[in-house]
């Protein structure tokens, strides 16, 4: 830099520039000292402020430690006793250690901004470019490494160099690819299949009798088979249907296809983003989702009427067994849920 | 016994048995029949038919079979009546997306003769009795499984109230009686679907009861709950005040002491 040896601020102005001419290199603005620096009472109380962000810190650190070994949750306490506790305990350990960490930073800070010096220096920056000399020097050694390896001479060892580092990343995309199963269909099938039966979506599922669903009802359905807790929760998760009862009168031709004596059944997945579409308003029939505000009108065969989702919710068609409880006619005959690779 | 046992095959044996079994029946049944909070006499039903007439009928016309979009209030039960007037949603007091709850406009008794006015034109579903929603009756860990699966979606998971389609919304349920929670179930008022005995039952309406009932009184373990909307009210004050102290803190540390 060609203003190296010159004062620091004089590197913004432009050599030879118009502008640069005008004005008067100001120079630093003279040294103000602090109230602390003249003071000797205001550099005392600075001290004590100090020592009292420590002290603050400290007893934080302690609040923290006591609050953790005295609040204690075990032993024979109601629910609301324990939630009582934990909520106490949460207050008081986040109080603590927010004194603790808070007033230590702060205490510091405060000390450095007022009692440690506060004189300005300037250091000079040396330039960064090696010498001429060092420069060739390097560029010599690069070029004799080259000439003595050969790499240019000798296109055999260039070129099946070049092949071995071509194939060496393979091996670490069979790997990756092995590291866990494939998705395979998991993505555009259901558990759902004709005959499975509908079953509420509470505990264990009890079926459902079609008589049973009054006009303007809902019930959030799984299949039958899926109920054990804590098992085959990715099935669970495919296999979400909303069940709902409508006027038939009210059902466009679409929407009966699958539907039984005005029972119809979606997928409560949304095919914008997946979230659960639970939001159904019996006079208007709109199903909203609640994450992107996408609606669907359950009387058009679940048609997207607002919002970001691009297709309809999936029908399953359904029908009554022998005992009159609803069971799937069929499966899904599409996938559920949003768009993926594979299918667009 | 040995006398009965001869007459076993008398020709009046068979009328004995089906008249014994039909009164038995009908003993068993009243028995166990949930008892309705109050007998509706015809005085009730004539005075709740002026009150119907002086407040209602504009709308929902001269016998109730409705004009417009004001529905027929044949076969809506006195729950129905009991929920809407009780809760000030009816009378409506101006057309809009949904019909706000503005608080009671009759007394306890008023909403009673009309409810049983309404009773008297169709079956429909009775207020239920007091025990029949008491949660302290009912069981809130299986009510909670319940109200996430059939609630939570539009009532917020914490009963605090959601937002609907084109101006409509679910009300939270902080101030809503348990009675009126139990109506609201069974009668599916405006947006809300129906949630029948025979989908959720009597039982289960009591368990829900009780959950919303446990919300609304446990204490709040995490600190402020924020009106428990979810990470709307959480992430604006993680924005404005958490961002706000961070850069009061940023200003604080580049500034220089006096």
């Amino acid at each position: 830099m060609s203003t190296s040896d010159q004062h620091p601020t004089d590197v913004a102005t432009v050599d030879g520039g118009e502008v640069a001419r005008r004005f008067e290199n100001p120079g630093l603005p003279d040294h103000r000292h602090r109230l602390t620096d003249i003071d000797a009472k205001a550099a005392k109380r600075a001290e004590r402020q100090v020592a009292a962000l420590f002290g603050l810190s400290a007893l934080g650190t302690i609040l923290t430690l006591v609050a953790y070994f005295s609040v204690k949750f075990e032993g024979n306490l109601t629910m609301d006793q324990h939630l009582s506790r934990v909520e106490l305990s949460n207050i008081l350990l986040g109080t603590g250690l927010f004194l603790a960490l808070f007033g230590l930073g702060a205490g510091a800070i405060h000390w450095a901004k007022t009692l440690m010096p506060d004189e300005e220096r300037i250091e000079l920056r040396h330039p960064m470019r090696s010498s001429d000399e060092d420069r060739a020097d390097a560029l010599a050694i690069l070029a004799e490494g080259a000439a003595e390896s050969g790499f240019g001479r000798r296109p055999l060892i260039r070129n099946t160099l070049i092949g071995a580092l071509a194939l060496i990343p393979l091996p670490a995309i069979a790997f990756l690819r092995d590291s866990g199963p494939m998705p395979g269909t998991d993505l555009a099938t259901t558990p759902w299949k004709a005959g499975d039966r509908l079953v509420r979506d509470v505990g264990r599922g009890t079926p459902i009798k079609a008589s049973d669903v009054q006009i303007g009802s809902v019930v959030h359905v799984m299949p039958d088979g899926l109920q054990a807790p804590g098992e085959k929760m990715e099935e669970r998760a495919k296999a979400a249907v909303l069940l709902m009862r409508l006027d038939p009168a009210d059902l466009d031709p679409a929407s009966k296809g699958g539907a039984y004596d005005g029972i119809v059944a979606y997928s409560k997945i949304c095919t914008h983003m997946g979230c659960p579409v639970g939001l159904y308003e019996q006079q208007t029939h709109h199903l909203l989702c609640p994450c992107h505000q996408s609606t669907f009108d359950v009387t058009k065969n679940c048609a997207v009427i607002f919002g970001p989702a691009k297709r309809p919710l999936p029908q399953l068609p359904i029908t009554v067994d022998e005992e009159g409880y609803l069971i799937a006619k069929d499966g899904f005959k599409e996938p559920v849920g949003p768009s993926y690779w594979e299918r667009g | 016994m040995t006398a009965l046992a001869a007459r076993r095959r008398h020709p009046m044996a068979s009328a004995v048995l089906v008249l014994l079994s039909l009164v038995v029946t009908g003993l068993v049944y009243a028995l166990a029949v949930p008892s309705r909070a109050s007998a509706a006499t015809t005085d009730d039903v004539a005075a709740g038919r002026q009150l119907f007439l002086a407040n209602c009928a504009t709308c929902h016309n001269l016998d109730a079979q409705g004009r417009g979009n004001a529905p027929s209030l044949i076969g809506v039960g006195a729950a129905a009546v009991d929920f809407q007037v009780g809760t000030g949603r009816m009378p409506l007091p101006a057309s809009g997306p949904q019909a706000p709850a503005t608080g009671r406009k009759f007394t306890q008794d008023e909403i009673k003769k009309m409810a049983a006015y309404i009773a008297s034109l169709g079956p429909g579903p009775a207020v239920p009795s007091a025990d029949a929603v008491d949660p302290a009756k009912g069981n809130p860990a299986r009510g909670g499984e319940l109200f996430r699966t059939n609630c939570a979606m539009c009532h917020n998971f914490a009963a605090n109230g959601g937002a609907l389609t084109r101006g409509k919304y679910a009300p939270n349920l902080n101030n809503t009686t348990p009675t009126q929670i139990y109506e609201a179930m069974e009668t599916g008022p405006q947006s809300m679907p129906v949630f029948s005995d025979t989908n959720i039952d009597p039982e289960s309406k009591r368990d829900i009861i009780a959950w919303v009932r446990t919300i609304k009184t446990a204490p709040s373990p995490g600190g402020f709950a924020l009106g428990g909307i979810g990470p709307v009210s959480e992430g604006l004050v993680g924005w404005v005040v958490g961002l706000a102290a961070l850069i009061g803190c940023a200003v604080w540390l580049g500034a220089k002491s006096s």
